[in-house]
């Protein structure tokens, strides 16, 4: 818990953070970053609301096992994304999606950045986006809220 | 304690020499003994992955069974720091 100076710049960037995070997750087939960077970004952002509002008032809000849920969730989707390419194209991991008319299926014609392109990359972007979110703050959370209860 | 002192001091030698000479032998920046894969790579990312960023490319797709098992690795440390370090609340 701290002052107020501390909980207005908080509340002031954290969207922003959020956001940045976001756009380095989805940009992850076009730009420098992807999901395990951005994750790290949101996962510093919800750090930063940690360090403000203390560790109790989060535990209020969303408990260590949700986060755990969705952690195990993101790891999922990344190994079915996987699977799925194990079923579509015969190989484990295979970018099934390039080349259909589907979202995500086209092939960029130059170095000019289309988002739907990638194919599988995008989706398990977002996967391993939310696994590395959920997975740091669970554990930034989880060691917080052990000191505060140590004594 | 003599004993495991000298062992450590025996093991880290080893173990420091043969870093040193691995970094001896490790060839110049920028000069790679073999690049046709890189090439490979270079050439056909955009077509067979679809994607602009070759490093996403290689990260998520030709080489995907090592992000999964850093996606395992990330699991299991949280999976160890939640079982260690959670409050067990008293009802």
């Amino acid at each position: 818990m701290m002052s107020k100076i501390v909980k207005t710049t908080a509340n002031i960037s954290f969207p922003f953070i959020v956001i940045y995070g976001l756009y380095i997750i989805a940009h992850g087939h076009l730009t420098p970053g992807g999901g395990f960077q951005g994750g790290a970004i949101i996962a510093s952002g919800l750090a930063l609301l940690l360090v403000a509002y203390g560790s109790d008032w989060i535990m209020d809000k969303i408990e260590e096992s949700k986060l755990s849920i969705l952690e195990s969730l993101g790891a999922l989707g990344f190994i079915s994304v996987a699977f799925l390419g194990f079923i579509f194209g015969g190989v484990f991991f295979t970018n099934f999606i390039v080349g259909m008319p589907i979202l995500f299926g086209g092939i960029p014609v130059s170095t000019a950045a289309d988002i739907n392109t990638g194919g599988t990359l995008p989706l398990m972007n977002f996967a391993v986006g939310l696994k590395v979110i959920a997975g740091l703050f669970a554990i930034v959370l989880v060691m917080a809220y052990y000191i505060s209860k140590e004594d | 304690m003599q004993g495991r002192m000298l062992l450590a001091a025996c093991s880290l030698t080893v173990i420091s020499t043969f870093l040193i000479f691995g970094a001896l032998l490790i060839h110049p920046f920028g000069v790679p003994n073999a690049y046709k894969m890189d090439q490979y790579i270079i050439d056909n990312t955009q077509n067979e992955s679809g994607a602009n960023n070759g490093v996403t490319a290689v990260v998520f797709d030709y080489r995907g069974f090592d992000t999964l098992g850093e996606a395992t690795i990330l699991f299991t440390a949280v999976a160890g720091v939640i079982l260690i370090f959670r409050v067990v609340k008293k009802e």
